[in-house]
């Protein structure tokens, strides 16, 4: 059985006249455990709301995402919560690193909500990505790419079975973007997570064996090119 | 978390605690002046139960001869004095007289069984912490221990009368007084006198010489506590007689005084109570005002796991930790206002009030100021927890 399944996903959204938006349309896609899948797609493409759907953050309006054997859309809220906190990790295009939080603090907040916090647990995570001596620095003191790495160790904090990696590399120069990329499919792999991470650089996409095509995947995105 | 925002808001975080904390000290000071203060007069007699002095007030009678303030009704003759002390039912009658100060402080006559018969509380009399009692033949004096403390007064010191209740330096009599005598603190108003031989007083030179014998009042105390001795005496002075009044009970009397200025306790209450609501109201605004710029941060703990509920109790619980360092630092506000007050009220009246004596509003005013924040940090609390968190990630490509 794959980890993650989505099986007839849509999502709509209302204009502000009134009128009706479909954004996520997908009929089937599976991602097995521990497999590192790039999904592509460019801008408008719907993948950080896909994304927002497996995480749980938003609500499907049909369909189901079954992770790992769970079917996110036949729970509340709470429940969706719930599976994000404990394996689901996220790491967003911007970081979103709590900028008045330390990066431990930072890391430790990724457990918080899920298994609980583990200050040794946090800490080796931060020697994992290099940033065993900026502990006690806040993201402000940090450059982008070590930004970045903060981010990789909080999304892996509460050892999840998925990591989403939204645009990990749209933010970092070329050299970070490659570093940044190696990094979260090693740590991936180290910890046994699947990755399923959307960007729109081919070079980034180009590094995964297992690529899927938003294009594709996503009949709303594609209805919207033919529209164009 | 909470502690995290409260840290982040620093600013804001330390005002809106010191509004709470000045409203919080500021209900605690009234609340603790009015019961204290209350319970301190009313309490206070110095040991005696009526007072029988000229027509007139009850509540001037006391406040003049009990607390030394305010102004004699008028004299009573010296045969009143021997008719009520040869009652049967009277125990101890100590006469007073007094119509001079020194330096503001009252000079009252009287004689020396007022420090060998009374007890002020029980088993406790007006004993001396130095020197001895006044001899009445003699022109000395014994010193109140606040009195004494004020002026520096200690056994050997000399000094002359002024005339009046009020200071004038050009009233001065010629009369001098030496100091044998300081008196340990009672906390009664006793601690505001300087005490000196009846006749001292009496015949101080310039007293109008035929009213020589006539006392200010006569302090009273009952062999029987039964209100039916006082009950017979209060009949024959008050309702029988027209010439003179018997004070009885007097912390009843007393009271009259604070019914009198019970609105005054009313509208620092009110104030107090403003000052409350606009402080917990401050807690509201200050954490509403800063929901736009933590929209982001709720977002991220949301993507993170957090529930909803959680971020909704952690800013009620932000409200309430905001409440309780100002109700912290409350108690640093009321300690100030009461000492200061005390100060006062102690020299003016000499009735002892204490700033640290622990009082149910000490309870009640924490808890009621933070269950104020906590309902007011449901405001901002329910805008975070409807705060939706797709829009306020990363803008959606």
């Amino acid at each position: 059985m794959a980890l993650l399944e989505l099986r007839d996903l849509r999502k709509t959204y209302t204009t502000p006249d009134g009128g009706v938006v479909t954004v996520v349309d997908v009929p089937s896609f599976d991602l097995d455990a521990k497999r590192q899948v790039a999904l592509s797609g460019a801008s408008g493409s719907g993948k950080t709301t896909l994304l927002h759907l497996i995480a749980g953050i938003l609500a499907p309006d049909a369909g189901t995402v079954r992770l790992d054997g769970v079917d996110l859309a036949g729970l509340g809220e709470a429940g969706r919560d719930r599976i994000r906190a404990t394996k689901v990790g996220y790491i967003f295009q911007t970081f979103n690193l709590l900028q008045g939080y330390t990066c431990v603090e930072n890391v430790l907040l990724g457990m918080s909500f899920g298994p609980g916090p583990d200050r040794a647990w946090a800490e080796s995570l931060l020697h994992r990505v290099g940033l065993g001596d900026r502990l006690r620095h806040y993201p402000r003191q940090l450059s982008t790419g070590q930004q970045q790495r903060v981010a990789v160790a909080r999304a892996l904090a509460n050892r999840p079975k998925l990591v989403l990696a939204d645009e990990p590399t749209g933010n970092l120069d070329h050299r970070s973007s490659r570093e940044s990329l190696k990094l979260i499919r090693e740590a991936c792999r180290e910890f046994e997570a699947a990755l399923l991470l959307v960007s729109h650089d081919r070079e980034v996409l180009g590094e995964f064996e297992h690529r899927e095509d938003l294009l594709t995947l996503n009949r709303a995105s594609h209805a919207r090119e033919v529209g164009a | 978390m909470v502690r995290k925002s409260l840290r982040q808001h620093l600013l804001s975080t330390i005002i809106t605690a010191c509004s709470i904390a000045l409203a919080g000290g500021l209900l605690m000071a009234v609340w603790v002046v009015k019961e204290q203060s209350q319970r301190a007069f009313t309490g206070v007699n110095a040991g005696f139960d009526a007072v029988l002095g000229a027509r007139g007030s009850k509540l001037q009678l006391v406040l003049n001869t009990i607390f030394h303030l305010e102004e004699s009704p008028g004299n009573i003759r010296p045969e009143d004095y021997d008719l009520i002390r040869s009652n049967a039912a009277v125990k101890v009658a100590i006469p007073i007289a007094l119509g001079d100060n020194y330096l503001g402080y009252r000079i009252v006559g009287t004689t020396t069984n007022l420090f060998s018969e009374v007890e002020f509380e029980t088993g406790r009399r007006f004993d001396m912490a130095a020197g001895r009692v006044f001899d009445p033949g003699l022109r000395e004096a014994v010193v109140g221990s606040f009195v004494a403390g004020r002026l520096g007064l200690r056994p050997g010191d000399t000094f002359q009368p002024y005339h009046g209740l009020l200071f004038n330096p050009e009233d001065q009599h010629e009369e001098r007084y030496v100091v044998v005598g300081v008196m340990k603190p009672s906390n009664t108003p006793v601690d505001r006198v300087i005490w000196i031989p009846l006749q001292g007083v009496q015949l101080m030179a310039g007293h109008d010489p035929k009213a020589a014998g006539d006392l200010s009042g006569v302090l009273l105390k009952f062999k029987d506590t039964s209100p039916l001795t006082a009950r017979q005496l209060d009949l024959m002075y008050n309702k029988q007689g027209n010439r003179l009044t018997f004070a009885w009970p007097i912390a009843q009397i007393v009271s009259q005084l604070f019914n009198k200025i019970a609105w005054v306790d009313r509208v620092l209450a009110l104030v107090a109570y403003l000052v409350a609501v606009v402080a917990t109201g401050s807690i509201l605004v200050s954490i509403y005002n800063s929901m736009k710029e933590r929209r982001r941060d709720i977002a991220i703990l949301r993507a993170l796991g957090a529930r909803r509920r959680t971020i909704f109790s952690a800013i009620v619980l932000e409200a309430v930790a905001i409440a309780a360092i100002g109700m912290v630092l409350a108690f640093a506000v009321h300690v100030t206002i009461l000492t200061a007050v005390a100060v006062v009220v102690r020299s003016q009246t000499g009735v002892v009030l204490d700033p640290w004596a622990p009082n149910a509003v000490m309870l009640w005013a924490p808890l009621g100021m933070i269950a104020l924040a906590a309902l007011a940090g449901l405001v901002p609390a329910w805008k975070a927890y409807r705060t939706p968190v797709a829009e306020n990630l990363a803008p959606v490509s």
